[in-house]
């Protein structure tokens, strides 16, 4: 085929038009992006130069080097990974029975039992990380509802430690893992598993083969919001921990409030946002991350 | 509605798109008189719906020009182009009653509420729906909601008309009937109408011309007795109908085809290969030794379809090349119809005959 | 029910009864979820001064504590001013932005999606403690102005989503058409897009209604003085001193969210069948 010459008949005027055209649908977008350009990213990266600054404001490492350093520091990571892997494995344990239930029943049913999942994820975090402030007292429900049923006999502590803190976020994240999982498993298509039943599987086995890798597109995604939302967690551990239990986002909030340390905690924030985004990558590689932003509602 | 006289012409001039190496309109220039129904015809992926879409606005070409009568609109967008569009699933608004599609345009373009309610009025008479202004667009059928969107895009009186493949999300019944009945539409009002589809029938039944379109070029720009008897290139003869082509040599006499003189009429294309195009229904079962002006092939016959109005036979010539003859159904056809393995001669008058070139467009 | 249980539950022909652990274990656990959240509304009653539960006495005293204490009824009025304000202001901008995305054809508009995701991505202490730094440095911390700009921020990647989703399973042929007849893009999106992803926008608005009013972290930092948030002075009563009042506050909270969450799923239910 011969070329064609792509100047003249209007081809200028064509071309400006497009441009005009791209940057006014593009324009529509920049009040948002403007909105985080402002909001996030510059203080993003405000701080993370406030992270290289010593005490006397000059460039210095010392932010960093006190991380490694100071054991105290050490052991906020170490707790922070130890509560978010828990929870995780946790949710995962208690939330995939049940997401599975509910991929099980009729849906005007699984409508309704939806409630149970999604009343707790739209009611204020507060609120639920001080119901269970209250449940898990000594002289709380739980306690006396066990010790009455003769569980146990003295009123367990249970609260204001490690236990409360993954009781509480284990019931907060428990939504975000659910949600997606529930998602993919709805998308698993039935004649997978009769094919399964037809070529001589026991329902035992075509579970574990044919159905569950089906599904872990969606569990992944929501180990991966769960582990994320876990690492930087304030509220829950803030409450129910009693201060026994610091996490990183806790330790960059007392740096600021209490000591007014901004080169602590701004390299305490660079760690944890490089820990999200690790995260993140991590997951990306085996997980298309559309299913996540998609499926989650 | 539009007379006739005022209808627009349309002159497409050098417009080409490409996205990215591929050429979707490849210096495309074409003309559509006024009044006339103009369809672009073509397998998907030809350019058609593109060249449909530059016309109404929404993809913009990397070069060319387009006129609407005396102006020069290829810069023009879509909103204020001022042409009819029917889409190939209605696109009709789910959240307004008839009347409220049917008036969009009008509102648009603020026509008093009383004149406006009488020409929604008229629009649907028109298209035979008179009265159904306050349904809802869920309350139709495929047919009636096709014929709405009609009325949406005639209502304000567009001197051009431009439809995507309207039909093709009918069953075969109802695309049949609608055909004729969009076709006597255009006939009554006027306007210069493009039309876009994939299927042949369709373009031959209602069409003034047809351009088949393929990798963004016209192949060949007719009338629909031209297009089918006189296809320019192999591709619109193998586009258009069924064709077997047998591939010919030229020589002082003429032409010529497994060494035997042919007899053709029509004009022989310049080109270095030649083919002869043969349609199914032009070949007929003769006798040896057949009358003048036949050419004759000898034939082996692979298998014999019953087809109730008619039958189709495939026949394999000594070079190996299967032919596709069909003929219609009478009295004792059937009893007579050859078998699988018989030889038999098959006969094409040089009336019925085209040469085209083998270039590949 | 014995018959029952012998039935077959799934296509793998497993019985309700080989799976009753299943059910039993699945029950409690909803349970378990919903119960902690509708605790609060018995023990709001209670006449003690300690959280107990179930209450000896009953009283609504702390529903009056709360609505004749001047602080408690402050911070509620900022706590809907922030999130009504953020609606208006999340809503708008994050619709333009979600149509930009789904119409624009420029190569690198994916990174812009990832861009305006980010606030929902990063740990919400950091937009805290980067949010605070910044409004200390232009003295808009503790001002309504600032507190909305934050928590827009938060609530935006949710508008993109949920809008960009509709967008998504909508047919732009509808668009065109209004176009073709006359309809410049503004016009024909106003008059028959958005009617067509009402519902998706009446979800993302009340997300963002929400995403504010619930706020913990951004508004303990950010939020103070004359313009302390609900959220704000309960997280800091529930550090010091456990006040009963705060049940009272959370019985409230519960049930403005649970209506906003009904309204929600009825009209997010009326958009999938759609």
């Amino acid at each position: 085929m011969a070329a064609v010459d792509m100047t003249g008949m209007n081809a200028e005027g064509l071309r400006r038009d497009g441009f005009l055209e791209r940057l006014k649908l593009f324009g529509l977008c920049s009040p948002a992006i403007l909105l985080v350009l402002v909001i996030l990213v510059i203080p993003a990266g405000w701080l993370a130069y406030v992270s290289f600054l010593g005490a006397d404001g000059q460039f210095s490492m010392e932010n960093y080097a006190r991380m490694i350093n100071r054991k105290s520091y050490m052991r906020i990571f170490i707790t922070t990974f130890e509560v978010s892997f828990m929870t995780t494995g946790i949710c995962v344990l208690i939330g995939y029975p049940l997401a599975y239930f509910l991929s099980q029943l009729p849906a005007r049913i699984a409508n309704i039992c939806m409630i149970t999942v999604l009343l707790p994820f739209w009611t204020s975090l507060l609120v639920r990380t001080y119901a269970w402030l209250v449940l898990l007292q000594k002289q709380g429900l739980v306690n006396t509802f066990a010790i009455e049923m003769g569980l146990w006999d003295e009123p367990l502590k249970i609260v204001h430690n490690m236990t409360g803190t993954l009781i509480g976020m284990v019931h907060i994240m428990l939504p975000f893992l659910v949600l997606p999982l529930y998602a993919s498993m709805k998308a698993v298509n039935r004649d997978y598993m009769k094919a399964a039943s037809n070529l001589g599987a026991n329902p035992v086995s075509a579970f574990w083969t044919i159905f569950f890798p089906l599904s872990t597109p969606g569990l992944f995604a929501g180990m991966l919001i769960v582990f994320v939302l876990c690492l930087g967690f304030y509220v829950t551990p803030a409450v129910l921990g009693g201060g026994k239990v610091i996490m990183v986002s806790m330790k960059i909030a007392s740096n600021i409030e209490l000591f007014v340390n901004w080169g602590a905690a701004s390299a305490l924030g660079v760690v944890l946002l490089a820990l999200t985004i690790g995260a993140l990558w991590i997951t990306s590689r085996f997980v298309r991350l559309e299913q996540i932003v998609g499926g989650g509602h | 509605m539009t007379k006739p006289s005022e209808a627009l012409p349309i002159a497409i001039r050098n417009v080409t798109k490409t996205y990215g190496d591929v050429f979707a309109l490849n210096d495309v220039s074409l003309d559509v008189r006024s009044g006339e129904f103009l369809t672009l015809l073509g397998p998907s992926g030809s350019g058609k719906t593109t060249l449909l879409m530059v016309l109404a606005g929404f993809t913009r070409p990397d070069r060319g020009s387009l006129k609407f009568g005396d102006d020069e609109v290829i810069r023009k967008p879509p909103h204020l182009r001022d042409v009819g569009m029917v889409f190939q699933n209605y696109a009709l608004f789910p959240h307004m009653t008839v009347a409220g599609n049917v008036g969009y345009p009008l509102r648009l373009r603020r026509v008093p509420k009383d004149e406006a309610a009488d020409r929604i009025e008229r629009a649907l008479e028109t298209v035979q729906l008179g009265g159904y202004g306050t349904r809802r667009i869920d309350q139709l059928s495929g047919g009636q909601k096709q014929r709405v969107a009609l009325a949406r895009a005639i209502v304000f009186e567009p001197r051009i008309l431009l439809m995507d493949e309207p039909l093709s999300a009918l069953d075969k019944k109802l695309r049949d009937r609608m055909q004729i009945e969009l076709r006597h539409l255009h006939d009554k009002i006027g306007m210069t109408t493009v039309y876009v589809t994939h299927d042949q029938r369709e373009a031959l039944t209602m069409s003034d011309r047809i351009a088949v379109i393929n990798h963004g070029r016209v192949m060949q720009l007719d009338d629909p007795v031209g297009i089918y008897e006189k296809p320019a290139n192999r591709f619109v003869a193998d586009f258009i109908g069924e064709s077997t082509f047998l591939p010919v040599t030229r020589d002082s006499d003429g032409l010529r085809y497994a060494g035997k003189a042919l007899k053709i009429s029509g004009d022989v294309p310049d080109a270095p290969s030649l083919f002869l195009s043969l349609r199914p229904e032009r070949i007929r079962l003769v006798d040896e030794g057949a009358g003048d002006g036949m050419n004759t092939f000898q034939a082996t016959v692979q298998y014999v379809v019953y087809q109730g109005d008619s039958f189709l036979l495939y026949a394999t010539l000594p070079d190996g090349i299967e032919v596709g003859l069909r003929g219609v159904v009478r009295g004792n056809t059937v009893a007579q119809l050859p078998a699988e393995g018989d030889t038999v001669t098959l006969g094409v008058h040089a009336d019925d005959t085209v040469v085209i070139s083998g270039e590949e467009v | 029910m014995l018959k029952w249980l012998r039935e077959p539950a799934s296509e793998t022909q497993i019985t309700h009864g080989a799976r009753l652990w299943l059910y039993i274990v699945a029950t409690v656990i909803m349970v378990l979820l919903v119960a902690p959240t509708l605790i609060v509304v018995p023990m709001s009653f209670s006449d003690s001064q300690y959280l107990e539960f179930p209450p000896e006495t009953w009283s609504t005293r702390w529903y009056e504590h709360y609505f004749t204490s001047p602080e408690w009824m402050s911070a509620t009025v900022t706590s809907f001013q922030a999130a009504i304000l953020t609606m208006l202001v999340a809503t708008p901008i994050g619709i333009l932005a979600a149509y930009g995305l789904h119409t624009s054809s420029l190569a690198y508009i994916r990174l812009v999606f990832v861009l305006l995701i980010t606030p929902m991505m990063v740990p919400l202490i950091l937009v805290a403690i980067g949010a605070f730094y910044v409004f200390v440095k232009v003295n808009i911390v503790h001002s309504l102005f600032g507190l909305v700009l934050a928590h827009s921020l938060l609530a935006l990647p949710l508008v993109v989503i949920v809008t960009g989703s509709a967008l998504k399973s909508y047919d732009m042929n509808l668009e065109m058409a209004a176009r073709s007849l006359g309809a410049p893009r503004w016009k024909a999106f106003l008059t028959v897009t958005l009617p067509q992803i009402r519902f998706a926008v009446i979800t993302a608005a009340l997300l963002s209604f929400l995403t504010s009013f619930d706020e913990v972290v951004v508004a303990m930092f950010i939020s103070g003085g004359d313009n302390a948030t609900l959220t704000r002075n309960m997280f800091n009563a529930l550090r010091d001193q456990i006040d009963p009042t705060i049940a009272s506050i959370s019985t409230i909270m519960v049930l403005v969210t649970s209506l906003l969450m009904v309204l929600s799923q009825i009209f997010g239910r009326a958009k999938g069948s759609g």
